[in-house]
């Protein structure tokens, strides 16, 4: 699923997009406010939604090779993360929607968990 | 070959910082030309490791050797040690506090993921003292 597809499925609002191409494939996510529990979940061109603000989900992203975050609730980041996260190249979105809802909008458009139980 | 040999001090009171050590040894890693796979799985195991020096342990030192073959990294502090290693290892297991939970971590997966990511790893940890983690993982250059 294109970047852009899942800016619009989102409804998301584009924090920074660190370079990033819109067309950049992303094949599969993962959604956790606990880092450790995303770190468990290793997947080429992932990306992570999660409700946690602050910089160690950025780290989290850098460490998996995830090229973008999704921010639950309509959190916005401060300068700080968004200043790591342009660093690293990684996209940072917000969306409104709650953690089950974003993710399950995502999931219902054919964006897989990646986990072999799929 | 001579390994290249780093060391890094990981502040204890900084959990904004956390995990720098670890993204620079994986910047490195990559421009040395070190398989993805295998720089991925480095950095995930000593982000892990930092994170618990940090949030369990008021910080410590790093050590990372990379050889051609391999990479080894040690992390160790003067924290307050792990009573029972084999429970710390399992899945969920964790002692920390609602304010490290509220920050992300706590989730008891760290010392598991390490143990998944690694081709070994050697946990040495004295109560009152502090606690060692060696971890090696197999990597070898793609070019
Ligand atoms: N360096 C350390 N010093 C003291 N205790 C530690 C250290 N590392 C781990 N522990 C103990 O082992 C437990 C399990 O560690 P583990 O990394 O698996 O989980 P966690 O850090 O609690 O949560 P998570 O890693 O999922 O965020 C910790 O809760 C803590 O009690
Ligand atoms: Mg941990």
């Amino acid at each position: 699923m294109k970047l852009s597809e899942i800016i619009e499925i989102l409804k998301a609002q584009v924090i920074c997009d660190s370079d990033l191409s819109l067309d950049y494939e992303i094949k599969t996510a993962c959604g956790s406010d606990m880092m450790s529990d995303a770190l468990a979940f290793v997947k080429d061109q992932g990306m992570l939604l999660t409700g946690l603000l602050n910089p160690q989900s950025v780290r989290t992203a850098e460490m998996l090779d995830m090229k973008c975050i999704a921010f639950v609730r309509g959190k916005i980041p401060g300068d700080e993360i968004i200043k790591l996260a342009k660093d690293r190249g990684i996209a940072l979105l917000s969306t409104k929607y709650r953690m089950f809802t974003a993710c399950g909008r995502l999931y219902s458009k054919g964006l897989g968990g990646g986990c072999d139980e799929e | 070959m001579q390994p290249i040999i780093k060391t890094y001090v990981i502040p204890g009171d900084d959990f904004t910082h956390a995990g720098e050590a670890s993204g620079k040894v994986k910047a490195m890693l990559k421009q040395l030309g070190y398989d993805s796979d295998a720089v991925r799985r480095i950095a995930i195991a000593m982000y892990e490791a930092e994170i618990n020096m940090v949030i369990h342990a008021d910080g410590g030192k790093a050590t990372v050797e990379i050889h051609p073959d391999r990479v080894e990294l040690t992390l160790q502090d003067s924290g307050p040690g792990i009573e029972d290693v084999e429970l710390a290892m399992q899945e969920g297991y964790s002692t920390a506090p609602d304010e490290v939970r509220a920050l992300g971590f706590g989730a008891g997966m760290g010392l598991p993921n390490i143990k998944k990511y690694t081709d070994d790893m050697k946990i040495e940890s004295i109560v009152g003292t502090g606690t060692k983690i060696y971890m090696l993982v197999k990597a070898g250059k793609t070019s």
